[in-house]
């Protein structure tokens, strides 16, 4: 029991540590929203479906690093963009850039509500010239 | 007769598609650095911190460059076949100890060997995303002018020697 109540004060009472360096950056407010919006759209590759934001891999520590060190410097955010593309592909952005390779991700979803829209309107074009067979129903009852 | 047509149209179009996309590796990415110039770096020796390791120590031969760390299970499993490749000397392998400590690096290669010409030691990782490395280990096949020919992403063994290196460096010599 003694043992029970010890454990669960301890399970209770422990802080969430925080291993990401997650605190300001920079302070400036404008260079910090700056900062905090590249670091949410970076994708971590370690960890693939998390942003450098969110990962404490030392990989993604690395990424905010150099995120900040390119701020800094003065870089824009396109710059920096180019930067991780460059390093890493398409993939470590979480919005990828329009190019010849990603094209079909941008695309295909106006395509695919392009086609559903035509069989809509196909499906209710034949639905509207079929003939009203109210009297029929009637006769039926 | 064509309202059936269609949906096994579209069924018969999806499923190649899908057997396509399960059976590839999403974690596994191609290098935004093939078919380029591999970057330039200065770093100091694992071995001798004043002495400068770079990418001038490895100009005008076909080389391998094998990012490791002793923290990665993957390079100790390759670690015996890069001993047995460095014995082999097709070609000379150039170490970069990424995100490491000295002194456990230093007992790795005193008790598994050293199959490395020189070893580099990126200690803050900087030079390892220039290189797009993520994961150790990684082994990058450059060309005698430093082009990037090919990367492999986990553990060195014989069947990606033969199967994804040889052909590469047997083109690569044959060209000259």
């Amino acid at each position: 029991m003694h043992r029970l109540v010890v454990t669960l004060a301890i399970a209770f009472l422990s802080v969430p540590v925080h291993a990401i360096d997650a605190g300001q950056a920079f302070e400036d407010p404008e260079m910090q929203a700056r900062y905090e919006s590249i670091i949410s759209e970076v994708r971590c590759l370690v960890c693939q479906n998390q942003t450098i934001r969110d990962s404490n891999v030392f990989l993604a520590s690395d990424l905010r690093r150099e995120i900040r060190r390119m701020l800094e410097e003065g870089l824009t955010d396109a710059e920096i963009a180019d930067f991780l593309v460059a390093r890493y592909g398409d993939f470590v952005l979480y919005r990828p850039r329009m190019s010849g390779k990603t094209l079909i991700l941008w695309v295909a979803p106006l395509l695919l509500l392009g086609f559903g829209g035509i069989v809509v309107v196909r499906v209710l074009r034949r639905r509207m010239s079929m003939p009203i067979d109210d009297e029929s129903d009637q006769a039926a009852v | 007769m064509s309202r059936f047509l269609l949906p096994i149209i579209v069924f018969a179009v999806m499923i190649p598609v899908f057997i396509i996309g399960l059976g590839r590796d999403k974690s596994e990415l191609p290098s935004p650095l093939l078919n380029k110039k591999s970057p330039q770096f200065e770093l100091p020796s694992l071995q001798e911190p004043d002495v400068t390791v770079g990418s001038a120590d490895y100009a005008g031969d076909i080389t391998l460059v094998n990012v490791w760390a002793t923290w990665c299970a993957g390079c100790r499993t390759e670690h015996g076949y890069l001993m047995n490749l460095a014995a082999r000397g097709e070609v000379p392998i150039f170490g970069l100890n990424w995100r490491d400590q000295r002194t456990p690096a230093l007992s790795w290669l005193r008790q598994l060997g050293d199959p490395y010409v020189k070893t580099a030691y990126d200690e803050d990782g900087r030079v390892g995303i220039d290189w797009g490395v993520y994961g150790a280990p990684e082994t990058f096949l450059l060309a005698a002018d430093g082009t990037v020919l090919y990367k492999h992403i986990s553990p060195m063994n014989e069947q990606v020697w033969t199967e994804e290196f040889l052909p590469r460096i047997q083109a690569a010599r044959g060209s000259k």
